[in-house]
């Protein structure tokens, strides 16, 4: 790929990121289920709330990281 | 219904009265010449991170969601819980191609979505297209935000029923009108900020005070009936929750950015990098936004369904009581005050970059282009300033003559219509490769068969068969498969097709580069 450029315009592997973000939300049997509790909240909630944030630092490492 | 609760309300009134001032005297911040559309209709695209941060969260995470998102956790239980992967899934859909969009419509000045459309296809029917179907989504979204404040304006015990209840409302709407018209989005810009400040401050205490008032999230997950606590594992041949669950979460997050007032409030940042570092922060929203569907769950723990207290205004507003009961129980009245004055500025904040992203759709992609084609300037802004007026009385009527279960009914329709302009704008960031009737034809189709397949079932769940399997699923999401296939297949077709030559690109490359 042209470096020079295609910076920032094209692809960058950090996206990658992404893919694995989207396909820890993707499929509901994977986190629909109540055990492990954390501070009394079923598994399936505390689960997804988690992703929000996990999901916000993907999105600041990939800006850092493209942003170079 | 229950008496009138004097302090709250008059907390309530005096926050209205503020954000009234804020919304005038917003007119000159970062002053510009209100005569020009980009000026009235986008901030001058002046706004930073931080300014930006405050007015897309206010757009996307609006009063009726604020009242719908509980309402369907109380309702219904677990589902409700599908806007967590929806807004996880939205971020990188912003950052990837937004910052593209944005670049290429601040080079050529392009206010719309439609704008964009015409510049990259050169079509005037397919930007026709895309900005009606701006338009037609929008105005139920307009019309439910008045939703989140006719029912707050009920908690507060004033009397909802007869045409003389809607006054409170009209007050409202004619404040709203009033400084879009003079101010346009820097309006909404400053009182985002405020409103996000209560939110916060409402949403925090809400999750903090409520559950060690009912002892623990343990104690409050415990009275969740077993149905609503997860999602129902599918039988045999059936996908069954699950498919509805993750198609409707991804089909949500596909149509979110092409709704007008997203595209408004993302163009009007000032740099591509503003767009980008949003996308990392505004999920601080969507957490604030899980927190808040929690509440739904305290107010089926706090048993609120069954006390006489709140039975009336559960049976004026059905489920969508459930979060303003919670606060009424829990909080002291003149924090009810704070929280309901956050709900009800939180129903302004949307609506008036509704109406502003419908006004710059009808001035710009069919005044212009269809009825005057060389307005001035001043023209052009004072068309969409009276369009926004017209918008906002149109809600306004819709809301208080029809029942608000049709508005919600079309809301629905919306999200399945505006996902139609995915091919010509969020792929036409990439590509120009399709071919604009292609994309017409495809557009139309998905339009056609969505709109068959949700009335048809008469909800946007669509349990598609096939081979004796069954696939529930958001139509959203199937339709825009058809859409996109159908222009793919026929992209080549009408290329050999073609007498004259292909319309011109009025882009180029580098103008995308972020």
């Amino acid at each position: 790929m042209d470096q020079g450029s295609e910076r920032r315009g094209g692809w960058s592997w950090w996206y990658l990121l992404f893919v694995l973000l989207f396909a820890a939300v993707i499929w509901p049997p994977l986190y629909n289920r109540a055990e492990p509790t954390l501070i009394g909240m079923p598994f399936f909630y505390w689960y997804q709330l988690a992703m929000v944030i996990v999901g916000a630092i993907l999105t600041a490492v990939v800006y850092f990281a493209t942003d170079a | 219904m229950q008496e009138v609760n004097w302090t709250a309300l008059v907390i309530f009134v005096a926050l209205f009265a503020v954000i009234t001032w804020l919304g005038f005297a917003a007119a000159h911040w970062r002053k510009g010449d209100l005569d020009q559309l980009h000026e009235w209709g986008l901030g001058g695209r002046r706004f930073g991170t931080i300014v930006t941060w405050f007015l897309v969260g206010g757009d996307l995470y609006t009063a009726y969601t604020f009242i719908a998102v509980p309402a369907l956790a109380f309702g219904a239980g677990a589902t409700a819980f599908f806007t967590l992967p929806y807004t996880v899934m939205i971020y990188p859909i912003l950052f990837l191609a937004f910052p593209r969009l944005w670049q290429v419509c601040h080079r050529h000045n392009y206010i719309t979505a439609a704008d964009f459309v015409h510049g990259r296809f050169g079509n005037r029917w397919l930007a026709l297209a895309v900005a009606v179907t701006g338009i037609v989504a929008t105005m139920p979204y307009i019309a439910l935000q008045l939703v989140g404040l006719q029912v707050v304006i009920g908690a507060l015990g004033i009397p909802s029923t007869g045409y003389a209840g809607d006054l409170p409302l009209l007050i409202a709407f004619i404040i709203l009108a009033a400084f879009t018209y003079s101010s346009g989005l820097r309006a909404p810009a400053s009182i985002a900020i405020v409103k996000d400040v209560l939110i916060y401050i409402t949403a925090f205490a809400a999750v903090i005070v409520v559950p060690i008032q009912m002892g623990g999230f343990g104690k409050v997950f415990a009275a969740v009936p077993a149905q609503k606590l997860l999602l129902a594992v599918p039988g045999p041949h059936t996908t069954g929750a699950y498919g509805y669950y993750a198609t409707l979460a991804f089909g949500s997050a596909l149509a979110l950015f092409l709704y007008p007032h997203c595209i408004t409030g993302i163009l009007s940042a000032n740099s591509g990098h503003a767009i980008r570092r949003n996308a990392a922060l505004l999920p601080g929203y969507s957490f604030l936004l899980g927190l808040l569907a929690l509440v739904g769950f305290f107010a089926l723990a706090a048993g609120l369904g069954g006390l006489p207290e709140y039975a009336a205004g559960f049976k004026s507003f059905g489920n969508n009581f459930a979060v303003p009961a919670l606060f009424l129980h829990s909080f002291p009245s003149w924090f009810v005050g704070i929280a309901f004055a956050a709900i009800g500025i939180g129903a302004l904040v949307p609506a008036a970059i509704m109406s502003i992203a419908a006004a710059n759709l009808y001035t710009r992609n069919i005044h212009r282009e269809f009825f005057n084609r060389n307005p001035t300037d001043r023209q052009e802004s004072q068309m969409a300033k009276w369009v926004s007026l017209v918008v906002k009385f149109g809600a306004l009527i819709f809301i208080v003559f029809i029942p608000t279960q049709f508005a919600i009914y079309l809301q629905l329709l919306g999200g399945i219509l505006i996902v139609q302009t995915l091919p010509a704008v969020l792929l036409g960031v990439y590509t120009r490769w399709f071919n604009d009737w292609a994309l017409v034809v495809g557009w139309a189709v998905g339009t056609a068969l969505g709109t068959y397949m949700f009335v048809a079932v008469n909800s946007p769940n669509y349990p598609l068969v096939i081979a004796g399997y069954t696939f529930p699923g958001y139509t959203a999401f199937y339709t825009v498969i058809v859409n996109l296939v159908i222009a793919v297949v026929l992209t080549p077709v009408f290329n050999a097709l073609r007498v004259q030559a292909a319309p011109a690109d009025a882009t180029v490359a580098a103008d995308y580069r972020v």
